[in-house]
């Protein structure tokens, strides 16, 4: 018997069980339409015959998807946007934030990377700065700032500084002194070193940095959203929970799920290209 | 000594003992190595050889003494010293040709790049790598083959001085036989000088004009300086033939056995001067044996 190739058989499973998922979701929802009405003890006592917002059946969702996607960049006011536009938006400000976070991590990365003596004139600031929640300096920053789109910006800046701070610099210290030492028999400059040298050897490492920065300001910019409202798949998400459009909800989720994943891709990619094995 | 190519004068290194005093490698080591002239250095593990080296290659700077090359001092690295290290030490992201013409490109900045190509590849082919092995990065390489990149990435820069740390240690006995071949091969023609650290006494017997040998540590000496008194061209399975092989093998294994133990650990004066002696073993000319006598603290 020809088997299948690994490949082949983990797609045929990961459609199997989509089709049963989407299937027992659909059942479940126009079981429970009927089922209003005759309700055991047991289902009056877990509330679950309780009316509900009515969470729509996947065929709505896909119906509402279909209107969203092709149509998505309709602007209709500030209230109704197309799905494009909001995410457009979304995706603008995780990569400023993103960007000016790279600016200023790598190159401090680096430092912290070659001096011990950064490192430990430093290292009190980032432990301190690290754990504190993106979302916490959303007040300070709104009231400094006094705008919300550049305190969402600023959210995202400071969220995604430190993976790539860190990783950098971990990455930075991490070459092994026989490169460098290659480096010094070849009398190259400290530029050359770093950009020849070091940053090669430490690129993996700093690629690492990178995706798990862009993945945490991906996850922060909804919240950031929901907080300061006015445009994005956050604020969208919530404008649409307000209306009651659990539909536009479930669509909207599943987008943030495939940006989030796209963006990660990307780096996925970025990562393959600087891979080297020792 | 003092007017040779290489004049090591008076090298003193320690370093802290961990217990807050300092024990010293060596100290007050004097040579001198000639222009031209293939050096193999041979001691007990953990003698110093490596940081004897270290100091040479101006990677690491020696408690006290100095270095001179051309009778000028050595400080920090420089391209007129090349290199070639233990673990190949080749960059991991670059293929074959690609590490080397980093070296090149850095040797000769007014190079083109289609003339730093050729040039690469002329040495890699010097040392049999040649056809897409050379487009392969180090990982797909074996240890011979990485071994001959590094290699071909010191000689392509036409360095005066070449200091290799070990460079067959990790390889087996057929493949070191080959590249020990392919390393005379690129060495004879060239006015170039050879400083090598080895642990096998036959491989240093094959390519050296001369052995030092190194007493152990703390407080090592370079206590011996073998004249290998076999013509050139020599070939691994010729020499053995020759009336003065077993000679010098006799001789250093019984220092590298025992004599490398009797002598380690002395505590000199102060400004005493640990200069080699020299011994030369010549069975053709004269069957005795001839050795100097004792050269101390007078040889400056
Ligand atoms: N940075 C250092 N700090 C403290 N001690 C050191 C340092 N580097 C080397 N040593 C010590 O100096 C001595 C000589 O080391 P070295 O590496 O030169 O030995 P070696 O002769 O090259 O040995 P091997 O043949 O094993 O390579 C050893 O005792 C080692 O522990
Ligand atoms: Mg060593």
């Amino acid at each position: 018997m020809e088997l299948l190739s690994e490949n082949k058989r983990a797609a045929i499973w990961s459609i199997a069980l989509l089709i049963v998922g989407l299937l027992v979701w659909e059942l479940s929802i126009s079981a429970q339409a009927v089922n209003t009405g005759e309700l055991t003890e047991y289902e009056l006592l877990t509330g679950a015959g309780t009316a509900k917002a009515g969470v729509p059946p996947p065929s709505e969702v896909a119906v509402k998807a279909w209107q969203e996607l092709s149509n998505p960049f309709y602007d209709a006011g500030p209230n109704d946007k197309g799905i494009g536009i909001q995410i457009g938006y979304s995706i603008y400000r995780v990569l400023t934030g993103y960007f000016l976070a790279a600016i200023i991590a790598i190159p401090l990365g680096f430092l912290i990377g070659m001096s011990s003596v950064a490192y430990k004139a430093l290292n009190p600031f980032i432990q301190v700065l690290r754990p504190i929640s993106p979302l916490a300096w959303m007040p300070l920053a709104l009231f400094i700032i006094q705008d919300s789109e550049a305190s969402a910006i600023f959210v995202i800046f400071i969220c995604s500084i430190w993976p790539m701070l860190l990783n950098t610099a971990f990455g930075v210290a991490g070459v092994r002194e026989d490169w460098v030492n290659v480096a010094r028999t070849h009398e190259l400059g400290a530029f050359k070193t770093a950009f020849t040298v070091v940053l090669p050897a430490a690129a993996p490492t700093i690629v690492t940095g990178m995706r798990i920065s862009i993945g945490i300001a991906w996850l922060v910019i909804v919240a950031a959203e929901m907080l300061v409202g006015g445009t994005g798949i956050g604020y969208y998400v919530w404008n649409e929970w307000n209306n009651l459009d659990l539909t536009s909800v479930i669509f909207s989720i599943l987008m943030i799920g495939v940006v989030g994943m796209l963006l990660d891709a990307a780096f996925g990619l970025l990562q393959r290209r600087v891979a080297y094995v020792e | 000594m003092a007017n040779s190519f290489l004049s090591i004068e008076k090298l003193t290194q320690r370093y802290p003992d961990g217990k807050g005093g300092e024990f010293t490698v060596f100290e007050n080591a004097s040579f001198g190595i000639e222009k031209g002239e293939f050096v193999c250095i041979l001691g007990h593990s953990g003698c110093g050889k490596s940081t004897i080296m270290n100091i040479l290659a101006g990677l690491s700077e020696p408690t006290q003494g100095v270095v001179k090359m051309d009778g000028f001092a050595v400080s920090g690295p420089s391209l007129d010293r090349g290199v070639v290290f233990q673990n190949y030490s080749l960059l991991p992201w670059l293929t074959a040709l690609k590490n080397v013409t980093f070296g090149v490109a850095a040797r000769f900045p007014d190079w083109t790049k289609q003339q730093v190509e050729d040039h690469s590849i002329a040495f890699l082919e010097k040392v049999g790598l040649s056809g897409d092995a050379i487009h392969r990065k180090p990982s797909q390489l074996s240890g011979g083959m990485r071994q001959r990149v590094s290699i071909a990435r010191a000689f392509a820069n036409e360095p005066k001085l070449l200091l290799l740390d070990e460079p067959f240690g990790a390889l087996d006995a057929l493949t070191r036989g080959t590249i020990q071949e392919e390393l005379l091969k690129v060495w004879s023609g060239t006015d170039q000088t050879v400083f090598m650290i080895t642990h096998d006494i036959d491989e240093a017997i094959l390519l050296a004009d001369r052995i030092l040998l190194m007493t152990n540590g703390p407080l090592a000496r370079v206590a011996e300086s073998v004249e290998i008194t076999i013509p050139r061209p020599r070939m691994r399975t010729d020499i053995v033939e020759h009336p003065n092989y077993y000679a010098i093998r006799n001789h250093l294994v019984q220092f590298l056995g025992k004599r490398s133990a009797e002598l380690a650990g002395q505590v000199s004066a102060p400004d005493e001067i640990h200069s080699p002696e020299t011994v030369r073993i010549d069975k053709t000319q004269d069957d005795a044996v001839e050795e100097q006598p004792l050269l101390q603290a007078v040889k400056t």
